[in-house]
């Protein structure tokens, strides 16, 4: 414990003030003194703050995250590997996660979103599968705000660049604007990897004097302090942050990609862990920590990017494409002719040992010498204080009437920021490579066949903040719903999800508050609905100057599908057929688009989510599809009913003929925003109507498809034409300029 | 029909044009790494699929045109082999002199991924005769330097040698600047060399090639491909 180590003369005494900068507290430092017995050094020091910041050590959030259901019969692995693995059958697992790149995107657009692309890639392939999709849930400031432009076009950039490049489809997701994210963009990037159930690698390493590897690109000085960074809200100098962003070299990625799935193939791996954030530190101690492993590690065989790097610089460097592998020592000649035949970076840079302890060399020199435990899994934990905002006041419908018609409500929004086509940004991913992409961008999910199929999986992402900031833990709840709802409207099984929870400064107890809320209702959701969390990501400290973005807990939702020619779809089929809709509406209004586009009020309880109802129509639709009742299906969300109608009318071309029931106000009923609710289409009605009595699922017919309009009893028709050019006018005309 | 794919670092649509490849001929295509010297004997078409090769660095398909296979690829093509460039492989094909003219950025500076309408010119080529004249198909494209750029001399020859196999137009075959997502001159997806064995063209025919899959537009030009060595055989 006392061992000395050697005082490397230009490190800086280590003060209250080197302290604070590395995000550490009083107490923290305190405990790390104590743990060594001595003064850390700065080599150690920076260790310390990159292990411990909220990035990696989730200290904030654990004791809340331990509550989720992460357990199902198929879940071969939940949180707390590189990602989580779910098994499909015919031996085939799907592995995926989705995780946060905020911070970095916000200062420098393009690299922040596509390194945060290359980091979800990684620990995806890490785990021995090759990545088949990605998703994206991106979340702006008001379209009004002077950076947001720039943010929106360098963050798609940023995303297509990447994964164009490395050759997965992107294939779906969502994109927001609010301008409470006008201070904090979010980048939360997904993918989803195939690996067979029988090859998953870990990051655990096992064995006694086994050989550490380093493999793929150089060290250089890019990202230092990324994770510490991201740990922190935004002050007035955010723009001046711009070095610890990384920068991504897609081409790099692909070739990392290949020489790993060779050498796992060749049976070369005993652990695998990819450097992401807080690079060489975090993935050597989580080897080591998670095998009960000591790690030592000398520098000098570290492939560096430029000559006279530190043992600080190197440690702390977060730069991209790199991995850390224990391999297996008879394999070590044949692993590193692959890596070389990629023409990418392959060191032997340190060894497992008995001891517990993460020593680092560098010029022959201990520079560290920590245990590997306390830096690893047995880091602080925080139970913060937190207090939970109060229920909301309903909204009577009747208060909340605009003084215009329905077809005017209909063109605001459709045409609407949120709720118009994000085309200009998907056509920018390419979601056609590898062939497999059965439903691309623009639907309820995404529908990606399997190899040659017959299966397929359903993936989508979703989360509806102004909810969750009005009520956190029925919000949490409606996240849940919604991805488990669009994944069943596809004809899928909803299997499992991963969850990117973005919040504000969780020092803030009303800030803590709604991540626990939302926490409370993920949790409920996913048992009530059998979608465990296999996955995740946290990332706190959205702020600028105080003021927090709105409670995000992106639900990143994956599903089966036997059979991927049978996959529904949201476009209307033909002329003359019914259209009804499933589920019960009561025209909510509190927390609606309705309310927020139309009346300018953001106010009132949101809808509440019954997760028994969600479950019983959600299997109601899904056994519709597999026995090919219906003909079109498509969930209702932001915007109501009638949106989810035009929805369908616009991707089909084909009008509709409309009749509300006179019970609830029209506006209510076209608008409202009431859960557990999808639309479908059939050219028989009454086999439908049979089952849904027997089922107790209320269901109520809306009238017929046809011709070219959308015209509603009472009210002005619209031509679906028209209501297109809205649609897709908006985005591509905001980001040329002209609005 | 023994095919060959070049498989530079960082091309990304190989197992794509595999597949393609395999349901049209039942046959596994050979993969031939980009350090190798030789195509494997009794090759009959070498295809340049899409990508990123060596990432874009420098200038799309600079690099690869360099690679060591290319001298081999070349040699092939002078012997007449047909030679099929798709995507990074069109640029690659213009950077290691098998066709004229360049691939430039597009004319709105942003990547696209859409399906586009091409008008089949001739269906007169080995690479077309699964085709007719005039034809209109719905394929991919997944580009962001797709913009076909020659001087005026080189395009006068391109169009009055019938070279243009291939050009993006309305989907009732009208040719129309705003059915041309990337500005290309004269809207050209596609064109053959002068001795008409080399083709280069940015849509992808290889992702439309399976009716389970909803579009079988890309499967003519491969079905031509094989009818051609058929009749050569």
């Amino acid at each position: 414990m006392n061992q000395t180590l050697s005082v490397i003369p230009n490190e800086p005494a280590i003060t209250p003030e080197l302290i604070a900068q590395h995000g550490l507290t009083p107490e923290e430092y305190g405990r790390i003194v104590k743990l060594l017995d001595r003064t850390p050094s700065f080599t150690e020091l920076g260790i310390f703050s990159a292990m411990w910041n909220e990035h990696c050590s989730y200290k904030s959030s654990k004791v809340h995250l331990r509550t989720l259901p992460t357990e199902a019969p198929w879940v071969i692995q939940g949180p707390g590997e590189n990602a989580g693995v779910i098994d499909i059958g015919d031996g085939l697992a799907v592995v995926f996660k989705m995780e946060s790149h905020n911070h970095p995107s916000y200062i420098e657009p393009y690299q922040g979103a596509a390194t945060g692309v290359g980091g979800i890639l990684r620990d995806v392939f890490t785990m021995g599968a090759r990545p088949i999709a990605c998703l994206n849930a991106l979340s702006f400031g008001d379209p009004r705000h002077p950076k947001t432009r720039a943010l929106v076009a360098g963050v798609v950039a940023g995303i297509g660049g990447y994964g164009n490049s490395f050759g997965v489809p992107t294939v779906g997701g969502e994109v927001r604007f609010d301008r409470r994210y006008d201070g904090n963009c979010l980048v939360n990037a997904m993918a989803v990897g195939l690996a067979e159930t029988d090859k998953i690698f870990y990051a655990k390493a096992t064995g006694i004097g086994m050989p550490i590897v380093y493999l793929g690109s150089k060290t250089g000085r890019d990202g230092i302090h990324g994770a510490t960074m991201a740990s922190a809200e935004f002050g007035a100098d955010a723009e001046e942050k711009r070095p610890t962003v990384q920068v991504g070299d897609p081409f790099s990625e692909k070739l990392l990609l290949e020489a790993c799935l060779e050498i796992m193939a060749k049976g070369c791996v005993i652990a695998i862990q990819d450097m992401g954030a807080a690079g060489l530190t975090c993935s050597a101690v989580e080897m080591g920590a998670k095998g009960d492993l000591g790690v030592t590690l000398d520098l000098d065989k570290v492939p560096c990017r430029e000559t006279g790097m530190s043992a600080y610089e190197m440690m702390l460097s977060e730069s991209q494409e790199r991995m850390l592998m224990v391999l297996k020592p008879d394999k070590e000649k044949e692993a590193e002719a692959i890596f070389r035949k990629w023409g990418l970076d392959f060191a032997v840079v340190g060894e497992t040992t008995p001891s517990k302890r993460f020593v680092v060399r560098h010029g022959g020199a201990v520079v560290a010498d920590l245990p590997i435990k306390e830096l690893g899994d047995e880091a602080p934990v925080y139970r913060r204080p937190f207090t939970e905002r109060g229920k909301q006041a309903e909204i009577d419908p009747a208060s909340v009437k605009a003084p215009v018609g329905i077809a005017e409500v209909l063109e605001a929004l459709i045409g609407s920021p949120n709720l118009c086509s994000k085309r200009w940004v998907w056509e920018q991913y390419d979601h056609v490579i590898l062939g497999n992409t059965v439903q691309r961008p623009g639907g309820d999910a995404a529908v990606i066949r399997i190899n040659d199929g017959p299966k397929a999986l359903a993936l989508t992402a979703d989360v509806t903040p102004r909810y969750c900031e009005a009520d956190p833990f029925e919000g949490g709840k409606q996240a849940v719903a919604e991805a488990w709802r669009n994944l069943s409207v596809v004809g899928a099984k909803p299997l499992a999800l991963t969850d990117n929870l973005n919040f504000g400064n969780p020092e803030r107890p009303e800030i803590m508050g709604q991540f626990v809320g939302c926490v409370r209702g993920i949790g409920a959701a996913a048992r009530a609905l059998d979608f465990p969390v296999v996955s995740g990501n946290v990332s706190l400290y959205n702020e600028t100057n105080g003021r927090a973005i709105l409670p995000t807990p992106t639900i990143g939702g994956v599903g089966l599908i036997d059979e991927f020619t049978r996959s529904m779809t949201l476009a209307f089929k033909s002329e003359g057929e019914a259209i009804l809709v499933i589920g019960s509406t009561r025209g909510w209004l509190g927390q609606s688009l309705y309310l927020r586009e139309v009346c300018g009020r953001e106010e009132g309880a949101p809808p509440p989510v019954d997760l028994v109802a969600e479950r019983r129509h959600g299997d109601f639709v899904r056994s519709l599809i597999r026995d090919g009742l219906i003909t079109a299906a498509h969930d209702v969300s932001d915007g109501g009913l009638l949106v989810a109608l035009v929805e369908m009318a616009i991707a089909s071309g084909i009008g509709a003929v409309l009749e509300a029931p006179s019970e609830v106000p029209a506006h209510a009923f076209w608008f409202g925003e009431d859960q557990a609710r999808y639309v479908v289409t059939a050219r028989n009605v009454e086999p439908i109507m049979e089952r849904a009595k027997a089922a107790g699922v209320p269901v109520t017919p809306l009238g017929a498809t046809g011709g070219a309009l959308v015209s509603l009893s009472g009210e002005r028709p619209v031509r679906v034409a028209d209501l297109k050019q809205r649609f897709e006018a908006w985005l591509p005309a905001y980001m040329a300029g002209s609005h | 029909m023994k095919s060959a794919v070049v498989v530079f670092p960082g091309i990304n649509r190989e197992r794509d044009m595999a597949r393609a490849l395999r349901l049209a001929s039942g046959r596994e295509p050979a993969m031939v790494w980009h350090a190798d010297t030789a195509l494997p004997a009794g090759t009959d078409l070498v295809v340049i699929p899409g990508g990123f090769s060596y990432g874009d660095y420098l200038r799309c398909g600079a690099i690869a045109a360099r690679a060591p296979i290319m001298d081999a690829v070349r040699g092939f093509a002078a012997k007449g082999g047909l030679v099929l460039a798709i995507c990074n492989g069109f640029q690659i094909a213009c950077e290691a002199g098998l066709l004229p003219g360049v691939l430039m950025r597009n004319a709105q500076l942003r990547f696209i991924c859409r399906d586009v309408y091409l008008r089949v010119e001739r269906s007169d080529t080995p690479f077309t005769r699964g085709y007719n004249a005039g034809q209109v198909i719905r394929v991919p494209v997944a580009h962001g330097e797709g913009n076909y750029i020659a001087d005026g001399e080189t395009i006068a020859r391109l169009e009055s040698e019938g070279r243009v196999l291939f050009r993006y137009s309305s989907p009732d075959g009208m040719i129309d600047p705003n059915w041309n997502h990337n500005g290309a001159m004269n809207g050209i997806a596609g064109i053959i060399n002068e001795r008409g064995n080399v083709l280069g063209m940015m849509p992808h025919p290889e992702n439309h090639v399976e009716a389970s899959m909803g579009r079988t537009d890309g499967r003519g030009l491969f079905a031509g491909l094989l009818d051609h060595f058929k009749v050569a055989a």
